[in-house]
């Protein structure tokens, strides 16, 4: 499976999220956001890091990048997007999740490995999780908090698009402690943390088997290969 | 000595469309909070809130009402998220 990661200008995990879909066994296409190509690809990820140096807003300046055009579009026939933390930034200034992220309420930048909690197996990039399985990845923004109004969470709330939710410590003020969200047919994933960031022994947060050794995060990925294999079977 | 051109005249600024946005009241304003207290270890308790948005300035050919109104929806699609913040005016400067 082809999967495109988007290199903006101030995008940082690009090169990471890249590696984690190949440490999934998906081939890792480089897009870049000032052209008009998706180059074939199955799936994308948006990555994490200060695209146009959060000027404006943060995201909403790539959110009007050229490749973003492609993007919605393929987002809106069914593509697999997954946008981490600036991505996922982006995602909602682009319009393809609701609500909004704004600064952390307790107004410092924040850099932990997250306790989560998987909320929804059925979408694109999280059916390879139990239902309800706690995982650990690495969070790290200083914007992260969600918020939408009380319609808005209440449809998300009701309908599971909360797809994975903060578990002990709520990092950032985040409504209903939602780490991260979907849209309502599940192709398109947006989230604060950062699984691209747990995908290797010996680079992930620590476990209590040995430190470093956490790689949760690889399932993210592995999953949306699994659901492309069988949907085409 | 080379002949210098006269300075523009201050009247002839260049057409101007204001566009101001603000952080939505209901929302936490880190920077305003950051600046009210601030004020208040200065001594002025008697300000009990300042809020800080941010002011666009759009230089154009001539200010027209389609202009004003084209300006508007920037402000609405792009300038501003709604989510979490209000355009408060667009005006001519």
């Amino acid at each position: 499976m082809r999967i495109g990661v988007v290199t903006f200008p101030g995008s940082l995990d690009d090169r990471d999220a890249q590696r984690a879909v190949r440490l999934a066994g998906g081939e890792a296409v480089a897009l870049w956001h000032g052209d008009h190509s998706l180059d074939g690809v199955d799936a994308i990820v948006l990555p994490g890091g200060f695209s146009y140096g959060d000027y404006l807003r943060c995201g909403a300046i790539a959110a009007h990048s050229p490749i973003m055009s492609e993007i919605i579009d393929a987002a809106n026939a069914g593509m697999p997007v997954l946008g981490i933390c600036n991505g996922f930034q982006i995602l909602v200034e682009a319009h393809l999740l609701p609500g909004g992220l704004v600064r952390n309420d307790h107004g410092d930048f924040i850099c932990r490995d997250q306790k989560l909690r998987v909320e929804n197996t059925s979408t694109a990039w999280s059916s390879g999780f139990q239902t309800g399985q706690e995982i650990t990845i690495p969070l790290k923004n200083g914007e992260g908090g969600f918020i939408a109004d009380q319609e808005t969470i209440n449809r998300l709330e009701g309908e599971g698009q909360v797809a994975f939710r903060y578990l002990e410590v709520n990092p950032n003020g985040s409504m209903n402690d939602i780490a991260g969200i979907s849209n309502a047919a599940g192709n398109v994933v947006g989230l604060m943390p950062h699984p691209e960031h747990a995908t290797e022994e010996g680079f992930g947060p620590d476990t209590t088997l040995a430190m470093r050794s956490g790689t949760d995060g690889l399932t993210f990925f592995t999953s949306v290969i699994q659901s492309s294999l069988l949907a085409r079977a | 000595m080379p002949h210098s051109p006269a300075a523009k005249p201050l009247e002839l600024l260049v057409p101007t469309i204001v566009v101001e946005v603000m952080p939505k009241a209901v929302l936490l304003d880190p920077q305003g909070k950051a600046v009210t207290g601030a004020l208040h270890r200065l001594g002025k308790e008697h300000i009990s809130e300042v809020r800080i948005g941010k002011r666009f300035e759009l230089t154009v050919d001539e200010v027209t009402p389609e202009l004003l109104e084209e300006a508007r929806i920037l402000g609405e699609e792009i300038f501003a998220n709604l989510v979490i913040e209000d355009v408060v005016s667009v005006t001519a400067l």
